[in-house]
């Protein structure tokens, strides 16, 4: 039998950047909040720092911030005539767990998506014609505008001290930014991140063939910085230990350091880490949330009351979640109908390395986004007539840290172990980088997340069941964006260039992204999204969903920037409209 | 080393570490023979203490499975130059360790049935943890090598060890239930891991792994490099958790790493009286 707690205003099923900004904007308008994590207390000091914290080893290949396999896994599958298996290593992509989420061990690359990709669906046809959507190609408007967001990419940026340099000032094109982006409001609040010698390389090269590069838009802090709310960051020292990693020097931009403490210094936020949430609790109408069950670390069961709900964990955690309480209508794929699961999507990776005989670099130094890049062939920012896909990537050089164990490129054909292999990691290791083209995911009717019917977590539920391949664009972006890494091998003068066009099935077996998305979309209508544009359920209005469950299909991007803009846009509507009269947010 | 930059900031390494041979690009790094270094080190008494805290001691593998880690890993990295073999680093010892410890028996896997086989995408599907895998794969390559060669693994020559290895690699030689690719990519994956990870684990012994490529290690500000000299190298002395932890490294009081975070640690502290 449960134990019930006292009700409090609102609480958050997970607290990452999401649950954080959620805490932070209501706590401040003075509503009690109770965060619950299912992962363990941490913070930059004592947990963080040198010398433990750069430990290659038991950070990046032992994966000590992420989610344990063995607890909780998914299962998988490529379509849905195959059995799905558990994933018994998660490889292929890295769910975080612990306070702060994935919002500790990021790398900070902090994006707003382009004004096309919120109207991915109507500006396609628009500029095309139906026709150039494929028959299975179930991609969809957002439901929100990039005009819209705008104030909430601004409020984000502010929030995290984000180091950048503006391209399109109130329509104004800036020098120096990414004149693709759409208007913003003001300038980034730091200054752009430090450029090394192999994102020099790029840019000039990229530059030298009519592409328009710029420094990537970075959650490494680059000042000393203090935020509107008064919360404190140091500055990047591009130690090279950065994703996979958690920062010592309060300098990547992080729950702990942005939104976490300016909720805790109001006096109503009840953080309890430890708690696994097993269950959304309805009423007998089903169109109220009152509570959620937990279950903490000595088996005690807690129903928390609450009269707001934000599910605010990682969308594979979110869509779970929704399936196991009940909340909407699962996805159905053979007839289309339902949306709980629908439109999953993912991240579509082109890499290339560049090897120079007559070049040498320190790839070592770095932090987790301080690159170079190009958007000249993301969303659609290019004709797309005739190239047999829609959407695109940004295509990038990052040096994110060059340790030894996940970083020593040698070139194609060379043998994988060996005198061979051995004399060619120490000939290369100075002397090659790498690039990628970030490229987005369109969403389709065969892939989905559901429950699996066979295996279950730790608690005893069922996991997560994901059906996905590549779909029919994909494979023809990554070849097209193979084909521009290569002009740029060869401006760039490189030695040997080596491209990885995507190619058969997607595998969960060599690590992609982490850029999962979907399941929990949003949109303008209940006939085809879960969530309403303030991420508020269509079913159970006291209830919203935040994160990247709730894009419809996903950008050539990563996804941060635009998953906190729209938690600054749901608080916002949270604390202007609905505390005032709860209910269905309507326009 | 006319490419070296003289760095200020970062560490001055101390004592005799400071006096040791620069790792630089390959081309300078000085050959290391590690294979006593405990007993004794080319790099001097300080360089001694740090390594001393890692003994030399194997707690799961059997002797002839000792045999057959020592000479498998050594034809992945073997001792030609520019850096020593595998073994010469530690890397049988750093698997031992990962074998006996969380990794080797399972953390981090998911174990409940049921089991069947899986496609490629869905990757590694058998019943059996890490430490499993190594004992039975073992013992039936040596059967295979016994039958073929008429010897155990470790006693062939390297030609015929390459030839097994190969094997392995192709998948062309049976090992019961496990696929002979999954064994050959967790001993090649293993065999770099213990080349390259922070000594602290068993292999990497002297830093050689870090030295051959001119890696740093783990203490590191580069604020002040990263946008400057381009394409000069930047050489370093390794820096291990161990030499940290142990004060065989110290700041110039200039900028660095260690010093700044221990001034900032006050700050930020949130929650709960913590």
């Amino acid at each position: 039998m449960a134990t019930k707690l006292k009700s409090v205003d609102a609480l958050t099923i997970g607290v990452g950047w999401t649950g954080g900004i959620i805490a932070a904007e209501l706590t401040k308008a003075g509503l009690h909040v109770v965060g619950l994590e299912r992962g363990e207390y941490r913070n930059t000091s004592p947990d963080f720092q040198v010398p433990q914290v750069h430990d290659e080893l038991s950070y990046a290949v032992r994966l000590k911030l992420f989610q344990d396999a063995g607890v909780e896994t998914v299962t998988f599958r490529n379509d849905a005539s195959q059995t799905a298996l558990p994933l018994r290593y998660l490889i292929g992509f890295l769910p975080g767990t612990g306070l702060g989420g994935a919002g500790v061990h990021w790398n900070g690359t902090t994006w707003r998506f382009l004004p096309w990709d919120f109207e991915t669906r109507s500006k396609t046809i628009a500029r095309y014609g139906a026709s150039m959507l494929a028959p299975e190609c179930t991609s969809q408007d957002w439901g929100i505008t990039y005009a819209e967001l705008e104030p909430f990419y601004d409020r984000f940026e502010y929030q995290a001290g984000i180091a950048g340099k503006a391209g399109n000032l109130k329509g104004k094109i800036q020098p120096g930014g990414n004149p693709f982006e759409g208007p913003r409001s003001r300038e980034y609040p730091n200054p752009p991140m430090k450029t090394a010698y192999q994102s020099a390389l790029f840019r000039d090269a990229t530059a030298k063939l009519g592409y328009h590069p710029f420094v990537m838009p970075s959650a490494n802090v680059t000042t000393a910085y203090t935020n509107p709310d008064g919360a404190t960051f140091g500055a990047c020292v591009y130690c090279g230990y950065c994703e996979r990693f958690a920062c010592e020097m309060y300098a990547k931009s992080s729950p702990q350091l942005a939104v976490l403490p300016v909720a805790l210094k109001t006096g109503r936020y009840d953080l309890r880490e430890g708690v696994n949430v097993v269950r959304i609790n309805l009423d007998n109408t089903r169109r109220r949330a009152v509570s959620v069950t937990y279950v903490d670390g000595a088996g005690g069961e807690f129903e928390q009351p609450a009269d707001m709900i934000f599910l605010t964990s990682f969308i594979l955690n979110n869509v779970r979640m929704l399936l196991i309480s009940g909340i909407g209508t699962p996805y159905d794929p053979s007839t289309g109908r339902g949306n709980v699961g629908r439109n999953y999507a993912y991240q579509a990776n082109t890499g290339a390395t560049y090897f120079f005989e007559d070049k040498t670099f320190n790839p070592f130094m770095g932090s987790g986004a301080n690159g170079m890049v190009f958007d000249d062939f993301n969303g659609d920012n290019f004709d797309h007539a005739g190239a047999g896909f829609i959407g695109g990537a940004d295509i990038n050089v990052n040096p994110t840290g060059g340790r030894p164990i996940q970083y020593h490129p040698v070139p194609p054909g060379t043998p994988s172990w060996g005198v061979a292999w051995k004399q060619a990691v120490a000939k290369w290791y100075s002397h090659a980088f790498n690039a990628n083209a970030q490229g987005g995911v369109q969403s389709y009717r065969a892939n989905y997340l559901d429950l699996d019917p066979t295996y279950r977590d730790a608690f005893g539920l069922p996991l997560l069941r994901m059906t996905f391949d590549w779909g029919p664009y994909e494979l023809k972006q990554s070849a097209y964006m193979a084909d521009v890494l290569g002009k740029v091998g060869k401006a760039l003068g490189a030695s040997q260039t080596a491209v990885r066009p995507l190619k058969g099935h997607y595998t969960t077996q060599a690590y992609q992204s982490t850029h999962n998305t979907g399941g929990a979309i949003m949109g303008s209508s209940p006939a085809s999204s879960v969530v309403n544009k303030y991420l508020q359920s269509w079913d159970v209005p006291n209830l919203f969903v935040l994160g990247a469950s709730a894009f419809p299909q996903n950008a050539g991007y990563n996804p941060t920037g635009t998953v906190c803009a729209l938690a600054y846009h749901t608080a916002d509507a949270v604390l202007k409209r609905y505390v005032k009269k709860p209910g269905p947010l309507a326009g | 080393m006319a490419d070296e930059i003289k760095r200020r900031e970062f560490v001055a390494i101390v004592g005799v570490l400071g006096a040791t041979a620069v790792a630089g690009c390959s081309s300078t790094a000085p050959q290391q023979s590690a294979q006593n270094s405990a007993a004794a080190p080319s790099n001097g008494a300080q360089a001694q203490k740090a390594l001393a805290t890692e003994p030399e001691a194997f707690t799961f593998l059997t002797p002839p499975e000792q045999a057959f880690v020592s000479a498998a890993c050594d034809r992945i990295i073997p001792a030609e130059p520019p850096g020593p073999s595998a073994s010469q680093a530690g890397v049988p010892y750093y698997i031992d360790h990962q074998l006996a410890g969380a990794w080797g028996n399972g953390a981090r896997m998911y174990r409940p049935g049921p089991w069947r086989q899986g496609t490629p995408e869905q990757g590694y599907q058998l019943a059996l943890v890490p430490a499993e895998v190594y004992r039975a794969a073992i013992r039936a390559i040596d059967e295979h090598c016994n039958k073929k060669y008429n010897g155990n693994f470790s006693g062939l020559t390297p030609a015929q060890q390459d030839e097994a290895l190969g094997g392995l690699e192709k998948g062309s030689i049976d090992l019961g239930v496990i696929p002979a690719t999954t064994f050959f990519s967790m001993l090649l994956a293993n065999t770099i891991e213990g080349y390259f990870a922070d000594p602290l684990y068993g292999g990497n012994r002297d830093k050689a792994g870090w030295k051959m490529i001119g890696f740093p290690g783990v203490a590191a500000v580069y604020t002040r490099h990263i946008d400057q000299d381009y394409g000069k190298q930047y050489v370093v002395p390794p820096v291990s958790i161990a030499d940290v932890q142990q004060g065989l490294v110290q700041d110039d009081m200039d900028q660095m790493h260690v010093a700044m975070v221990r001034a900032m640690q006050p700050r930020n502290s949130f929650g709960k009286g913590r």
